[in-house]
């Protein structure tokens, strides 16, 4: 099933046009990975595909289903507890019980800091309670944004093995990376350097 | 260049309705007050900063009582003012900045319903709260006792125009760094109405006037405000994170 459609896409931030024509087409069980250089304009594709980016951005963008997207921010407030950074989190699609939430943790190893404020874990802690959306969201289509930035060996592994898990449940994930082929024959790229303008 | 697009939103059949409107208010309503209950200095400095000007009026005036309470209603209105504005500056600078924002515009739901939760649990935490203290300024000044309970019915109604203005000033300038004063300029004169009203229904409560009409006119703007300010508070959050 198609979970997205773009046609002929360009992108303009302030005054400078970054893409032209861009055209993708993503559905279940589908795996991208938006190549390009720092600058390119990966997280503005993102951003414009999300629907966060409406001025300065032209073409058909159709989106079927509900997505998540996650960003360079944690979008965590720092005095509240890991719990409560989900429970009220602001995108409004963790819909399940407080034991859903403390096992979700205890997936991204965090077990014992439910209850911790955000503010008292480390960087890369506080990406894995971000992620733990990735266990908790009923969205189909996942847009990551470096996704793997901030995280330990096992960290990475756990995410590589949810994505493979998600997409095999009929989702869809779009995301950024500076790491090649990271899913090998399961993704697929899209160099964004071909529609540089 | 002009840029034309369409974009279309299907939900999709196979996916359970979840959450009701309402359950995603509330939920944004309850993640800042468990914040504010966090860090109680975002409600403590605005009733601070009100006693340390209310403190300083008799100093500079000179401590005539008859003269205090004369000046009381605009002393406490124009106070209560500028710790609206103080406070309404920083109304979504963090969400902005931590990203929860680009979170609520990708939330299945209206961003002027879920941004309305933030903004009601900001009221209350210094509006009402304000409303509510302001007997004990109001006596410091000796503003006469009988004009006490339509001074906290003005703050509780004006408190709620300035605020719904203040988070329309917020929401344009939060992506600006250093936008306060750009958000002073723009919000001062759309507050300027609410100033007169309230400081003239406390005013007539002094001399024993008619002051159901001016808190008539408080609740009709707190009101127009609560109907319209919403959607331009979404608008504007929009027009912010688009950058």
């Amino acid at each position: 099933m198609q979970l997205l459609a773009a046609n002929q896409v360009a992108i303009e931030r302030g005054e400078r046009r970054l893409l032209a024509g861009v055209d993708l087409s993503v559905s279940s069980g589908d795996i991208w990975q938006l190549v390009g250089a720092n600058g390119v304009g990966k997280t503005s594709l993102l951003r414009a595909v999300g629907g966060l980016a409406r001025l300065g951005v032209a073409g058909e963008i159709t989106r079927h289903g509900t997505m998540l997207y996650l960003g360079h921010h944690a979008a965590l407030k720092r005095n509240l507890s890991a719990l409560d950074n989900l429970r009220f989190h602001p995108a409004c699609d963790v819909i399940c019980s407080d034991e859903d939430i403390i096992s979700a943790l205890a997936a991204v190893a965090l077990a014992g800091y439910e209850d911790r404020p955000i503010g008292a874990l480390s960087a890369g802690q506080q990406r894995r309670v971000a992620l733990a959306r990735l266990v908790l969201s009923s969205a189909s289509l996942w847009l990551l944004d470096e996704p793997f930035t901030a995280l330990d060996v096992d960290g990475c592994a756990w995410l590589e093995e949810r994505i493979k898990q998600h997409v095999a449940a009929e989702g869809a994930v779009i995301f950024t990376s500076h790491q090649p082929s990271r899913f090998g024959e399961l993704q697929q790229n899209l160099d964004l350097a071909a529609y540089v303008v | 260049m002009s840029y034309s697009k369409t974009s279309i939103w299907q939900p999709m059949s196979s996916e359970v309705a979840s959450l009701s409107i309402w359950g995603a208010f509330a939920r944004q309503f309850m993640r800042h007050c468990k914040s504010l209950v966090g860090s109680p200095a975002d409600a403590i400095n605005p009733l601070l900063f009100f006693f340390m000007v209310v403190t300083l009026f008799p100093l500079g005036l000179g401590p005539d009582p008859q003269r205090l309470a004369g000046m009381a209603p605009g002393i406490l209105w124009v106070v209560a003012l500028l710790s609206s504005l103080m406070v309404s500056a920083k109304l979504f600078a963090s969400d902005y900045e931590d990203g929860s924002l680009e979170q609520l515009a990708m939330a299945p739901y209206p961003l002027a319903v879920l941004v309305m939760g933030e903004v009601a649990a900001h009221w209350i935490a210094t509006g009402v709260l304000l409303a509510l203290v302001s007997p004990v300024f109001a006596t410091m000044l000796g503003l006469s006792s009988a004009a006490l309970p339509t001074l906290v019915a003005s703050l509780m109604l004006g408190t709620l125009s300035l605020t719904l203005i203040g988070a329309v000033g917020s929401a344009l300038t939060v992506s600006i760094r250093r936008g306060g004063l750009l958000l002073s300029l723009l919000i001062i004169p759309l507050n300027v109405p609410v100033l007169i009203f309230g400081t003239t229904a406390v005013s007539e409560a002094v001399i024993d006037g008619n002051t159901v009409s001016w808190l008539a006119l408080l609740g009709g703007l707190a009101l127009g405000s609560l109907a319209l300010l919403p959607l331009a508070i979404g608008a504007a959050l929009r027009v912010s994170l688009d950058n």
